[in-house]
């Protein structure tokens, strides 16, 4: 829609341009979806033109205006996985971007999954300088992350140990191809543990570790210590208790796929 | 910016959505459906690759290339995809269609075999989809104009190739100069009194040119509902009130020279309110003591207590009772196009608005006697409307319209957003219905009796009807001769509910056949056995407790045949499920009347044109239901011609006398009644002219260049006596408990509704008025907060089904031929939603062994009532 009282876009944007009044622009799925009267300006940030995609030897940086269909089209299969979890059409894909989920903070966004399934790690840029934070802690709650307004996102970077191990994924939903109420990612770790981040059920991520590959028992004990009930989500794409219910269901699901 | 082939070069505004640049472009094909990025209305390709242009920023498109619906094709014809949505007519109303082209057209081969993920971001609210996919993958539905019968034949649209090449005119796809734009500014109380409203403020924002407040209001009571009979609705609605009895009721409208000035004035008014104590719930409503909307004693608007027989010796002699409670959600119309209207006044200084509406002359007479303007002073004109559902029996924007523009005597448009359907237009009324059934161990029915609550929510506009017709036939469709009712409709401080699909009967029709399969279980008898001890039959009464209107009858009778379908349906072998997972079947049935009661008016006339063709003038207006196809067959097959060879205008209330409107399931039964007379006029005094030679092309053109004046030939239609039409609906489910999904197996919809004039439209609307049924089964709710606030205000909150969320029905029709209706028909456009929900209930219990009594079943409500069994 229509963002009638922006009077001017910066383009493109850097660190150190923001003052009340502005909003980061990624693609502008997400910004242009809702009235906000607030904003004056836009500060565009596509127009930089940050690489959307960079492998070094051992990790893989994505850029924040990397789009979805990039980060689709990209060959790893995690990542197609959490793309195809968008309740997003593919039409969004080629607009939105990774940052602006990422900075949408909403409890399905699947980017968020993504990066703090594979121990990705935020790169943030602000007046005073960069700074890094890890993506499983980046989002607070819902709606709300660590960035302060000043600051935007520059990318996530996920190790590429992380990007090869073997995974399993869950997806739970009211409804066929909906928006997500569940969302699992377990993930092998290098010592043969296992990685297990919840996401989408609870108001921000959480990342179970456990050395080797748990039993299903201390799976659920672990599930029932760590989230606490009031973490997760109530609204309209799902009741809190079959959420949780959910969460321990796949939990158990991704622990006996990835045992075998 | 390049667009279509050719340079733009217009800056777009820093904010602006590239949606609403290429509309001022000219390129009206791009629709808004939602303005968030949800309904794929808006989709266009941008450098070749879709979008949706709803939410992407205009300015960076600036040096990109657009192609729109209207630049698919290229310079000539129609592309590829745009003819196979014509051929396989995969489209109702066709707001949507534009974008599903343009989707369609960018998918690649993978995408084409995974269509439930593909089409997940475009929404169709009217078809169902499965005329979609039958588009995407080629398959012709539509017959053309040929010599012989036209009636019977699967014709498409006459519209339809504007509809696919984004050039079909809805209500806001026009220029008009100098228009001024008009915002509501809404109450955020739900129940208040305005002490205050400050609007200097707002009159000080440039660009402002008036502001609308309660001191504007000329000063009559109405209701927003349209009826014939204006009695049938409480006079309960000021255009401007000073008492607001919900939040998101209208409390003062900005008008500007631009959108963004009219928004801008109404933050800048500030409202002084002087709360007052609200009720969200009938039951707070009904409690002594309870803040009174209305009047002064009492907050239920209408009610109904009555008997046939003696109920209390019918439970007495019965060998089993079932009584349950059941409720059903509020639910959104979600036309795709949302109310709006923009109004001007002509050379001749009268009022013409222009109206996404059901019902263009009442509205006229509504906004005439509103104002104190003669009905010659005022038309009212519909375009193309992007689907109704009911929603559009309403004046909502109207009279603020033309409040407008009679106080600044310039043109003023008003568009609602996505987000004010859901919190200031209607909703389907919530309904507790308790119900409770007897029978003696055959089956036979002994008693019944129907308890409802309904909530109208803060005005009366359709409520006590709705009430009534819920009443009516959900228990006249069974013989048993015991019945009572107790009915109450009841003012709260929430969102109002209107008119909506079935009006009334789906809600009820959910809690008497969930009853009904509940009793045949503890009774042990098959449920479509028990249907056939119980149903009404040919030449038997309709009856139910109350005063209803006396002109009903069973004109044709096929419901028998329906259970036969259902029956087939059922023995069908079940496929394999994966481990775990639970199935079940179940069925219900539905009659409903083929048309309001109380009359219901429409006026035709054809006129033979100089070159041997014929102008057919219709009131009522096209919105998907396919009216003016059978229309055309109608006139064609009375003249002897074929329905390319017939002009259809309509929905202006310039081109005929009166028409009621195009609600209660009357195109094809009292405006096709009017234009089989009108056709049938015509016809004979064409053959009295011809003199014994037949009417071909040259005689016509010599009759027509002979005759002094046109010739004409007119029709009317006071649509009673009414029939009634029959539904009924079959699936098969598989649930998973560990989840509380449940996939839809199978799904068998059987309809009477007459001699089916149009094989491929009927169908169509019974595909979409089963798919809608299923949103109010498996998802739709708009939830309201403790403080009364609509909180479900878009299509990410309220989830419309999507391809993927209906299952293909299969769809079979009842050979029977009504005394009653044209030819033989009768009215389909309602009812098929009516058995969807308990049918789907049904199968749940059948599955699990649990009764599900309120609406809808998600999967995580599904999940609770299995876990907690």
């Amino acid at each position: 829609m229509d963002l009638n009282t922006v009077a001017e876009v910066i383009s493109p944007a850097g660190p150190g341009q923001w003052r009340p009044g502005d909003a980061w622009l990624g693609g502008g799925t997400a910004l242009f979806a809702e009235p906000r009267p607030h904003l004056s300006r836009l500060l565009d940030l596509p127009s930089a033109g940050w690489p959307a995609l960079t492998l070094s030897d051992d990790a893989l940086e994505i850029a924040a205006t990397c789009t979805i269909a990039e980060l689709a089209d990209s060959g790893y299969p995690l990542a197609r996985q959490c793309c195809q979890a968008f309740l997003a059409s593919f039409k969004i894909w080629n607009v939105a971007t990774v940052g602006g989920n990422l900075c949408a903070a909403l409890p399905a966004g699947p980017m968020i999954s993504f990066g703090a399934a594979l121990d990705g790690v935020c790169l943030i840029l602000g007046p005073d300088g960069p700074r890094e934070v890890p993506v499983a802690d980046f989002v607070t709650g819902e709606g709300t992350t660590v960035l302060d307004d000043s600051e935007l996102l520059r990318s996530i970077t996920v190790p590429l140990s992380a990007l090869s191990a073997a995974f399993a994924f869950r997806q739970g939903s009211l409804h066929e191809h909906g928006r997500s109420g569940v969302l699992l990612i377990g993930r092998r770790t290098a010592d043969g543990g296992l990685a297990l981040t919840v996401t989408a059920a609870t108001k921000r991520p959480y990342v179970l570790r456990f050395r080797g590959l748990p039993n299903a028992e201390v799976l659920q004990i672990a599930l029932s210590e760590r989230i606490p009930p009031d973490a997760y989500v109530g609204d309209v794409h799902g009741l809190p208790t079959w959420r949780r219910h959910l969460t321990r269901l796949y939990a158990e699901e991704i622990r006996q796929e990835l045992a075998a | 910016m390049r667009i279509n082939g050719s340079e733009h070069d217009r800056a777009p505004r820093p904010g602006q959505c590239l949606r609403t640049y290429l509309r001022e472009e000219g390129c009206f094909g791009v629709k808004k459906g939602c303005d968030t990025g949800d309904c794929g209305a808006c989709t266009v390709h941008v450098d070749g690759r879709p979008v949706h242009s709803c939410v992407y920023p205009a300015f960076r498109a600036a040096d990109k290339s657009i192609t729109t619906v209207e630049g698919l094709a290229g310079p000539a014809g129609r592309h590829p995809v745009q003819q196979a949505f014509l051929d396989a007519q995969g489209f109702q109303c066709g707001f949507c269609t534009a974008g599903l082209i343009m989707t369609t057209a960018a998918l690649t081969d993978d995408q084409r075999a995974d269509l439930p993920r593909s089409l997940k971001g475009n929404l169709c609210r009217c078809t169902g989809y499965r005329a979609i996919a039958d588009a995407v993958a080629g398959v012709v539905n539509v017959c053309e104009p040929a010599a012989g019968p036209a009636v019977g034949a699967s014709l498409g649209a006459p519209a339809g190739p504007q509809v696919v090449t984004g050039t079909a005119r809805y209500t806001f796809d026009l220029d008009v100069p100098g228009v001024l734009h008009m915002k509501v500014l809404r109450s955020t109380v739900a129940h208040a009194r305005i002490a205050a409203i400050a609007t200097e403020a707002a009159l000080s924002v440039p660009g402002v040119v008036a502001v609308l407040t309660h001191a504007d209001d000329p000063g009559r009571l109405f209701s927003t509902a349209q009826h014939e009979n204006v009695t049938e609705d409480p006079a309960d609605t000021r255009v401007l009130d000073d008492v607001v009895r919900y939040a998101g009721q209208r409390v003062a409208a900005v008008v500007a020279t631009s959108e963004a000035a009219a928004e801008e004035g109404c933050r800048a008014i500030t409202v002084d309110y002087d709360r007052l104590p609200a009720v969200f719930t009938p039951a707070a409503a009904m409690r002594p003591g309870a803040p009174i909307l209305h009047g002064t004693d009492s907050n239920v608007i209408g009610e109904l207590h009555a008997e046939t027989g003696d109920v209390e010796a019918g439970f007495a002699e019965a060998t089993a009772v079932c009584e349950r409670t059941f409720s059903t959600a509020r639910m959104q119309h979600a036309s795709l196009e949302t109310h709006g209207a923009v109004g001007w006044l002509d050379d001749d200084g009268r009022l013409v608005i222009r109206s996404s509406t059901q019902t263009p002359f009442l509205t006229r007479r509504a906004v005439a006697a509103l104002f104190d303007l003669p009905l010659d002073r005022t038309r009212v004109i519909a375009g193309r409307v992007g689907g109704g559902f009911g929603g559009k029996q309403e004046m909502l924007v109207e009279d603020l319209v033309a409040l407008a523009v009679l106080k600044l005597r310039r043109p003023v448009k008003l568009e609602y957003t996505r987000a004010e359907q859901f919190i200031g237009a209607t909703t389907r009324h919530p309904f507790k219905v308790t119900l409770k059934a007897g029978a003696r161990a055959d089956g036979t029915l002994t008693a019944l009796r129907l308890e409802a609550v309904v909530d109208t929510g803060a005005y009366g506009n359709h409520g006590p009807a709705v009430m009534f017709h819920g009443c009516h036939e959900s228990l006249a469709v069974y013989r048993c001769v015991n019945k009572r009712t107790d009915a109450v409709c009841v003012y709260t401080n929430t969102v109002p509910a209107g008119a909506f699909r079935g009006y009334g009967l789906g809600q009820t029709t959910f809690a008497v056949e969930s009853v009904l399969d509940e009793l045949a279980r503890m009774l042990d008898i098959d449920p479509i056995t028990m249907r056939e001890r119980n149903i009404v039959r040919a030449g038997e009464p309709l009856l139910a407790p109350g005063d209803h209107a006396d002109d009903l009858s069973i004109a044709s009778y096929g419901l028998d045949q329906c259970l036969e379908h259902i029956r087939a349906a059922a023995r069908t072998p079940v496929p394999p499920v994966p481990a775990g997972w639970r199935v079940g079947d179940g069925m219900a049935i539905a009659m409903i009347a083929a048309g309001p009661p109380g009359g219901h008016f429409a006026d035709a006339t054809v006129t033979l044109l100089p070159d041997g063709r014929f102008e057919l003038a219709v009131g009522t207006a096209e919105f998907g239901n396919g009216s003016t196809t059978v229309h055309a067959q109608i006139a064609a097959d009375t003249l002897r011609t074929t329905p390319d060879r017939i002009t259809v205008r309509q929905s202006d209330t310039d081109v005929v006398r009166h028409d009621t409107g195009a609600f209660g399931s009357t195109g094809v039964v009292v405006a096709g009644k009017a234009v089989l007379r009108a056709t049938t006029t015509l016809y004979e005094t064409l053959v009295a002219a011809a003199g014994g030679r037949e009417l071909d092309e040259a005689v016509l053109k010599e009759i027509a260049a002979r005759a002094g004046a046109p010739l004409t030939g007119q029709g009317s239609f006071d649509g009673t006596p009414r029939s009634v039409a029959f539904n009924a609906q079959w699936f098969r489910v598989a649930v998973d408990p560990r989840t509380g999904e449940t996939r839809i197996l199978g799904s068998v919809h059987s309809a009477d509704a007459g001699t089916v004039l149009n094989p491929g439209q009927l169908r169509g609307q019974i595909e979409g008025g089963v798919a809608q049924g299923l949103g109010s089964a498996l998802a739709e709710h708009v939830d309201i907060d403790d403080e009364g606030h609509v909180t479900t205000t878009g299509f990410r909150q309220y989830h419309l089904p999507t391809y993927a969320d209906v299952p293909r029905t299969e769809v079979l029709f009842a050979d029977t031929d009504d005394a009653i209706g044209p030819l033989g028909a009768k009215s389909m456009s309602e009812s098929p939603f009516n058995p969807v929900a308990p049918a789907l209930a049904n199968a749940l219990r059948d599955a699990t062994g649990v009764r599900l009594t309120a609406l809808p079943f998600t999967r995580d409500r599904v999940w609770v009532a299995l876990d907690g069994a």
